[in-house]
């Protein structure tokens, strides 16, 4: 099931141009050994499939896809599960429609 | 790939060097707004936008309102990149295999100047951007202001940007940062959206030649049509589909609270997906050819979410101060306007030699007060609780309910009509009680007062 749908996703985030920054990751995620029912709700809630869980149930978050929605800003942000900034200036998703 | 050479850096350093009466923060509907009328009245502005490009960054669905921009640039319509002007509108409650629908179309819409288009953001905001820099404004893209720089007394006196010796000073500062902003959240003059205050929606742009749009859509020339879709697309959450007619492409899409899809588990794309194979839309977009999935939060807390509007040296304008009509799908006309009166206000005080201060400042507010921005959101402020809280009925029971009255309605098999109307209203009942009936029906009523 999850492999489907993140496939799908990735499918949808090709369409897409991006501008990578690497080594300079605009969302962390904080350690931790359980994670929070917030940050486990990012698992289906990010519209680019930027989060899963590893081997140890914990959450981590991979930011090549994210679309900068901040919806996991949102959700997550305010109990410490993540760090969230904008990208650098420029680089990031690059919308040609919006 | 990325524009860092010297042309850039002795720009960045010539920016850096100058001094500004006003910094804007964003180049979207309410920064451009605020950007272009404070350029036009003469002031310093340095505009800062994250994207490569003006609208790099945005998303909307898109309808623009003529009016508002028609405010800020007169003759908008002879080169802004318009897409369809907007002659009929649809509202569709939907069930699983069906929708009942409202269609209002009207040959007056195809008038000289047209009320409404259809537009498509990234390349809107660029030719928007071109009318700020005409006017005189320096506008920086490719950096990310990341914090508001204060003094002793807390007064905003500029900002921090992420390039090297970003620190940029200014009389004051307009927050248009968007509905996500950091700057103002960051600086305690305003709370970090919550999951109850936005919405989230996903869209994709369908493209497909002109004449098999207009031929599925009923259109001819530039005429546009919007869909607003409710109903059990959003599974119980609070949320609408839309399906708006470019020039060449569809853009369709779907939103929902926040809250509601942490509660629920639903996917915004899986959502999407169940919206686009709907037997009602799936002809309307086959053959189509995607070409962009993004996604948007949308302020959707309105009257009772709108935060301190403005402070010593600050103003903060469209989403960023949630300005955003949910009930009528409306944010960019009210961007706009609160950017302009964000920038006549600070015009006013300016022309009278007067600081940036709160109290000097406090005029914006006055002057939203009395447009319809305030207005309209004051007219429907408690919908959102309504709307969040029961939002199984309003998006599940009632839309299931309708349809099953309608097929039910139309369905000739020699039940009496008398018997059928007692059928309907008899599953009204069962599923909500009449009670519950009433309930939601003068909640609904007092809410839209
Ligand atoms: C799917 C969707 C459909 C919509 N449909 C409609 C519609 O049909 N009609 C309508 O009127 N409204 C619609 N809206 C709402 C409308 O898009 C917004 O209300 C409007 O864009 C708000 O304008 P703004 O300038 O406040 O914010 P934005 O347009 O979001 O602009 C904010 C700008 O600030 C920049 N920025 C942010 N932070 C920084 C920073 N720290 N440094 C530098 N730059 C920064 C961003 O890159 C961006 O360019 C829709 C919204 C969505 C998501
Ligand atoms: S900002 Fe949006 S797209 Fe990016 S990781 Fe967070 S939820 Fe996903």
């Amino acid at each position: 099931m999850s492999t489907d749908r993140s496939a799908r996703v990735e499918d949808r985030l090709f369409y897409n141009r991006y501008l990578l920054d690497p080594g300079h990751p605009h969302i962390k995620v904080r350690p931790h050994t359980m994670p929070s029912s917030e940050l486990v709700s990012m698992l289906t809630t990010c519209p680019a499939h930027c989060y899963v869980a590893n081997d140890k149930h914990q959450i981590e978050v991979a930011v090549d896809g994210c679309i900068e929605c901040g919806t996991c800003r949102v959700i997550c942000e305010e109990r410490g599960d993540i760090e969230w900034s904008y990208p650098r200036g420029g680089y990031g998703v690059l919308f040609k429609f919006g | 790939m990325r524009a860092t050479g010297s042309q850039d850096r002795t720009r960045r350093d010539l920016v850096t060097a100058e001094t500004f009466d006003i910094i804007v923060v964003g180049a979207g509907m309410a920064g451009n707004a605020a950007a272009l009328t404070l350029a036009k009245h003469g002031l310093k502005v340095l505009q800062l936008e994250r994207g490569e490009y003006p609208g790099s960054k945005n998303v909307q669905g898109a309808i623009l309102y003529a009016d508002m921009l028609e405010a800020l640039v007169a003759n908008f319509r002879q080169d802004a990149p318009l897409e369809r002007h907007l002659v009929e509108q649809r509202f569709w409650m939907m069930d699983d295999r069906s929708h009942t629908g409202l269609h209002y179309r009207s040959d007056d819409f195809n008038e000289e100047r047209p009320n409404r288009y259809t537009i498509i953001r990234a390349q809107f905001d660029r030719w928007f951007s071109q009318k700020v820099r005409e006017a005189g404004a320096t506008v920086l893209c490719e950096t990310t202001a990341t914090e508001l720089m204060q003094d002793a007394n807390g007064k905003v006196v500029g900002v921090r940007t992420d390039r090297a010796d970003g620190e940029i000073h200014a009389g004051a500062v307009v927050l248009a940062e968007g509905v996500n902003g950091l700057l103002g959240t960051r600086a305690g003059v305003r709370k970090r959206p919550t999951p109850d205050t936005v919405a989230l929606a996903v869209k994709e742009m369908h493209f497909l030649p002109r004449e098999v749009i207009e031929a599925r859509f009923n259109l001819k020339g530039d005429e546009g049509l919007v869909i607003e879709a409710a109903g059990t697309i959003s599974r119980g959450m609070t949320g609408m589909g839309f399906i708006y007619t470019n020039k060449e492409c569809i853009s369709l899409g779907i939103g929902c609270l926040v809250a509601h899809f942490t509660s629920t588990g639903e996917t915004p794309y899986g959502l999407l997906d169940r919206f686009k194979r709907h037997p009602s839309v799936a002809p309307l977009i086959e053959g189509s050819e995607v070409k962009e999935y993004a996604a948007h939060l949308i302020p959707e807390g309105g009257f009772k979410a709108i935060p301190q509007l403005y402070g010593e040296g600050w103003v903060v304008v469209g989403d960023a101060a949630q300005l955003n009509n949910a009930m009528h799908r409306e944010g960019s006309n009210l961007a706009m306007t609160s950017g302009r009166l964000a920038a006549e206000a600070i015009i006013q005080v300016k022309s009278r030699g007067a600081p940036m201060t709160a109290t000097n400042l406090s005029i914006y507010k006055t002057m939203l007060d009395h447009s319809f921005v305030i207005r309209d959101l004051r007219k429907y402020k408690d919908m959102p609780a309504l709307m969040h809280t029961y939002s199984r009925n309003f998006f599940l029971t009632y839309p299931e309910l309708v349809s099953e009255s309608m097929q039910n309605f139309l369905r000739v098999d020699g039940t009496p009509k008398a018997e059928k109307e007692k059928q309907s209203l008899n599953s009204f009942v069962k599923s909500r009680s009449w009670s519950g009936l009433l309930g939601d029906a003068v909640r609904l009523a007092r809410a839209w007062r």
